[in-house]
């Protein structure tokens, strides 16, 4: 009994770390640009058909894929950037918000239709010669490739917390968080800025979907379900802290596969919504947010 | 001129109500209902998206309970009208339930919250009614377009009426208010809770009406299918690309929107929600307003115009 919990836990977390992921990437968009982007998790679902193609056709390992998935995202993200999303960042807040998911909800519509044409409806998933294979603690499985997803992620986040903390640009990303008019007024490009952090967010959607479309499976509609999980596990951590935000992932996992486990797993969605509803309430800066941080 | 509009409304319904009796074609029938269908439901979410600024992604939750109700009631033989007027008073008291919470989120936490709503609706309902919904043999046999196309008629008819006179009552003012600037509504003595919950109750109870009527509609479908969240997509869709906070907006929303997509569907096929999409984006980019700002905007520039010309020709001007 205590090993069935354990090894859901398990899951759950590994699971959750997509989720933070996934949500990592959102959140760098939001937090500096304030661009809503619910076309997330469309991003995401093409970062999966790149690696799961790029493994169909090329027979390419899909970790070490990874880079040229990343290529592949970066460029599709600068298009959709100079094409749609810049012409939006200038805008007031409201109005900002009020565009960019409007405008998210047509390239929604626009990258999940084409992907249906271009690949069917079916269910896909990248099957390696180490896909089933995983590793036994106490009686406890760890699949190799749902822990590479962990491991990857965590490196994601590590290289990006460092990268802001460090280097100039990343210190310059950091300034246009505080006060975008002081930043452009001491000579930092906002309009870089703003196109990096696009950027950076399209890439972790693209390791995001590879790492999906590895330990789970990919279709054209999943942009959706993912796209949710990000903004729930955004709101959940808070925005403005990586750390937190790729924790609340985690905690959505744990929270769904004991759901699944100890209620029903008809359920386990509903009762994430739930935690979820209830932290936005009491606690809206997010779980890990600073205390009277603004929304 | 003033008594133009009037006489120009009662004219258009007179004719949409004359309709069935010269269309033979069933899908046309259809597509207007759907019109109808959608004009309701754009009116209803612009009462407290459009006049009152809260973006609502949760009411997929109204519109799924209305339709709930109202065909359980329905199906258990219970009169049309009265099961569609429960679906509509369900549909307020689960607003009233989630609506002082759901208020204290503000911005794009509201929209995400309200989405989070509706989703646990749409989940539950899929685990505890999982089946379709068909009406009864001895219903299906009777089932007749004609009396659904006057419901739809009807029901449009009567929320965009409601939202007209809410819009133009001190109440509506009272939630332009709250939409504008809430803090200065407050210092002047408007409740902007007050003002937002009435609006919620409103919203939903019209969206829970249509829900009813869809329920009266649909031959069949599974519970969850008005759950789900395109629901709400499409509403705040239409009455931003007509322009939102106007009487108007939603309804030019509804007929733009319907009427693109049968077009496209007839034409493109399976391309046809990829040029939807472009279309969309194209319209949210170019007319921020909605299609009925470019409306005001020609009268504008025409006023202007005739200012212009007036200006020329007066005397003083010559001098």
């Amino acid at each position: 009994m205590v090993e069935a919990v354990v090894q859901n836990l398990v899951f759950g977390i590994l699971l959750g770390a997509l989720y933070g992921l996934a949500a990592v990437g959102i959140a760098m968009v939001f937090g500096v640009t304030k661009l809503l982007n619910v076309a997330h998790g469309e991003l995401l679902m093409f970062g999966g058909y790149a690696s799961f193609w790029l493994f169909k056709l090329l027979d390419l390992d899909p970790f070490l894929s990874l880079p040229l998935t990343i290529i592949f995202l970066l460029l599709i993200g600068a298009v959709l950037y100079q094409l749609l999303f810049v012409r939006m960042v200038k805008m007031p807040e409201e109005e900002k918000i009020k565009n960019t998911m409007l405008v998210g909800f047509g390239l929604t519509l626009i990258l999940s239709n084409t992907a249906l044409l271009l690949w069917t409806a079916d269910d896909r998933s990248i099957t390696t010669s180490y896909s089933g294979a995983a590793f036994t603690i106490l009686g406890i499985r760890f699949p190799y490739v749902r822990v590479a997803g962990l491991v990857i992620s965590l490196i994601c986040l590590f290289a990006l917390q460092q990268f802001l903390r460090r280097t100039y640009t990343g210190k310059a990303i950091r300034a246009t968080v505080e006060d975008w008019e002081a930043a452009s007024a001491v000579g930092i490009d906002v309009h870089k800025v703003y196109l990096l952090s696009f950027l950076i967010g399209t890439a972790l959607a693209g390791v995001a979907g590879a790492m999906v479309s590895v330990s789970f499976t990919i279709e054209p509609a999943m942009g959706m379900h993912w796209t949710l999980k990000s903004l729930i596990v955004m709101v959940l951590g808070g925005v403005g802290n990586f750390m937190g935000t790729f924790v609340g992932g985690i905690l959505l996992g744990a929270t769904e596969s004991a759901t699944a486990f100890f209620i029903s797993g008809n359920y386990r969605q509903v009762v994430g919504l739930v935690l979820f509803l209830l932290i936005l309430i009491f606690r809206p800066q997010g779980l890990f947010g600073a205390k009277g941080g603004k929304q | 001129m003033k008594i133009l509009r009037p006489i120009s409304i009662v004219l258009i319904i007179i004719i949409l109500a004359y309709l069935p009796q010269v269309i033979e074609k069933d899908s046309t029938i259809n597509l207007l209902i759907l019109v109808f269908l959608y004009i309701s439901l754009a009116s209803s979410w612009n009462i407290l998206g459009g006049y009152t600024g809260q973006t609502s992604l949760g009411h997929a939750a109204f519109f799924g309970l209305g339709a709930l109700a109202a065909r359980m009631l329905w199906i258990q033989g219970f009169p049309i009208l009265p099961s569609i007027l429960a679906g509509g008073l369900l549909a307020v008291a689960f607003a009233l339930l989630i609506g002082a919470p759901a208020f204290r989120l503000k911005g794009v936490y509201f929209v995400i919250g309200t989405l989070a709503l509706a989703q646990i609706l749409s989940v539950t309902v899929s685990n505890l009614f999982p089946t379709i919904t068909s009406i009864p043999v001895e219903d299906l046999v009777a089932y007749q377009l004609a009396p659904r196309y006057y419901l739809f008629l009807g029901l449009a008819c009567f929320i965009v009426g409601a939202a007209y006179l809410l819009a133009n009552s001190r109440l509506g003012l009272g939630m332009m208010a709250v939409r504008e600037e809430e803090d200065a509504a407050e210092s002047l003595g408007i409740s902007a809770l007050r003002h937002k919950l009435l609006a919620l109750g409103f919203s939903a109870f019209f969206t829970g009406l249509a829900g009813g009527a869809f329920a009266y509609y649909h031959v069949s479908y599974y519970y969850q299918m008005p759950f789900t969240p395109i629901w709400s997509l499409d509403m705040l869709t239409m009455v931003y690309i007509g322009g939102q906070g106007t009487i108007l907006g939603p309804i030019v929303g509804a007929v733009f929107f319907v009427g693109l997509k049968e077009f496209l569907v007839r034409n493109l096929g399976e391309y046809h929600l990829i040029v939807f999409g472009v279309l969309f984006i194209l319209v949210v980019l170019f007319l921020p307003g909605g299609i009925i700002s470019v409306w005001n905007k020609i009268q504008n520039a025409l006023a202007r115009r005739s200012i212009s010309n007036a200006v020329k020709l007066s005397p003083e001007e010559e001098r």
